[in-house]
């Protein structure tokens, strides 16, 4: 469970997010919000990315303030960039970053890589220069990348934002068979119809925190 | 990386990455130290054969030069009005000869690897306060992000060019550098969420 208590967040003079105070503990939650809504600060707020100026962000009880590396041990977060996020050369250097990060030992490290890309289909991009990936497999190594550490929840930002159609479709499958609780910052709106809850954005602000068929129906309408 | 590793089994692959880049620091030296085209062609035949050993072909040792060309040219044209054909033939061929040996440790052995090889080496800096794990990252850093700032300039040079803005070099400098620093911000974040401590 992420709970997050009367949570303010300021850049400089700016005030960002105002007020918010949830409990995520559905298995797929959306975030959805007009650009500059504050659903990205939001989503970097839930693995201590950003700290909030007021109030706290707990995840299973640890604070984002103080807890920081067990925070995000917990919570993984995928960029809408694939290419800011990959920081290695080579596809399986890079998956296995995280994981030395952790002190995870070189034959776990090299049976999760096997195993990770034997699920996405990319065995054989296991020794392939990361910036030769196409878009997709780019995401889908991100993806990987936080997967192999474990983690229990999963924030992804506007993660299909730069694919193609074939890309995203592949992307939205991987992110649909997760087993740990998603939390998804999206503009993609068909991408949420199966989602147990999504939440509405508006200048810093919830408006509206409901089931699909209700909470996308309110978004378009107020953004019309 | 810029296609750096060959993925392969030889037993260059095989071998650990500190006993080459030894033999590399050594056989750079006596390059270096020889004075005889003899010599400098015999050293530059040893390499081509080590091509070989590595299972690597003729034509990855020659696109190792090719982007150089350029250079070898000029160097050849230079020494040859300057000093005569002998050591203009000397200076290129030593100056090959040491490409391709380098490129040959950069093609048999990962990064990473190589990369973990440095980052112990430069351990005994540590009483002086250098953090060995950080320069190992900022090399790792380079060779990932230079394709890709390649590519930014490319879209942005494109782009300009759309606008007939393609020789400004302040119209295509600045977009980079915005751009670059935006998505330093994200990289920094990345590499934090990712569990990494220096």
């Amino acid at each position: 469970m992420i709970e997050i208590d009367n949570v303010t967040l300021r850049y400089g003079d700016r005030t960002v997010l105002s007020d918010i105070s949830l409990s995520l503990g559905e298995a797929r939650i959306a975030i959805i919000g007009a650009n500059g809504s504050g659903k990205s600060s939001f989503a970097r707020l839930l693995n201590g990315l950003v700290l909030p100026s007021e109030g706290t962000v707990r995840v299973d009880g640890m604070s984002t303030k103080s807890d920081g590396k067990d925070v995000r041990r917990k919570v993984g977060f995928v960029f809408q960039n694939p290419d800011n996020q990959i920081v290695f050369p080579v596809v399986e250097e890079d998956l296995a970053f995280g994981m030395k990060n952790l002190g995870f030992s070189k034959e776990d490290i090299a049976r999760k890589t096997t195993e990770i890309l034997a699920r996405y289909d990319m065995s054989d991009l296991r020794e392939h220069p990361a910036h030769l990936l196409s878009g997709g497999q780019k995401q889908l190594l991100a993806i990987s990348g936080v997967l192999v550490m474990e983690p229990a929840y999963v924030v992804l930002d506007e993660p299909t934002t730069l694919l193609d159609l074939r890309n995203k479709r592949r992307v939205t499958r991987a992110i649909d068979a997760l087993e740990q609780t998603v939390i998804l910052a999206s503009h993609d709106l068909e991408l949420l119809q199966e989602f147990d809850r999504v939440i509405v954005f508006d200048e810093g602000r919830i408006v509206a925190d409901d089931t699909p068929d209700k909470a996308i129906p309110f978004y378009v309408e107020r953004m019309s | 990386m810029l296609d750096l590793y060959a993925p392969g089994t030889s037993i260059l692959h095989r071998m650990s990455p500190g006993p080459k880049m030894l033999a590399l620091m050594v056989g750079a030296t006596a390059l270096f130290l020889n004075q005889s085209l003899v010599v400098t062609l015999a050293a530059l035949i040893v390499v081509l054969g080590l091509y070989r050993l590595a299972q690597l072909t003729m034509k990855q040792a020659w696109q190792q030069l090719r982007p150089l060309l350029w250079i070898f040219v000029l160097f050849f044209a230079l020494q040859w009005w300057f000093s005569g054909v002998t050591l203009a033939a000397y200076v290129v061929l030593r100056l090959a000869a040491l490409i391709l040996l380098a490129s040959l440790v950069t093609l048999t052995t990962r990064s990473s690897d190589m990369i973990d090889t440095m980052t112990w080496a430069l351990g005994v800096l540590r009483p002086l306060g250098v953090n060995p794990a950080k320069i190992g990252l900022a090399i790792s850093l380079a060779l990932r992000f230079i394709p890709v700032l390649a590519q930014i300039t490319q879209d942005v040079r494109e782009a300009q060019k759309a606008r007939g803005l393609e020789r400004s070099v302040i119209a295509v400098a600045m977009p980079v550098a915005i751009r670059t620093l935006k998505m330093a911000d994200d990289i920094s974040d990345a590499i934090d969420s990712r569990g990494y401590r220096p």
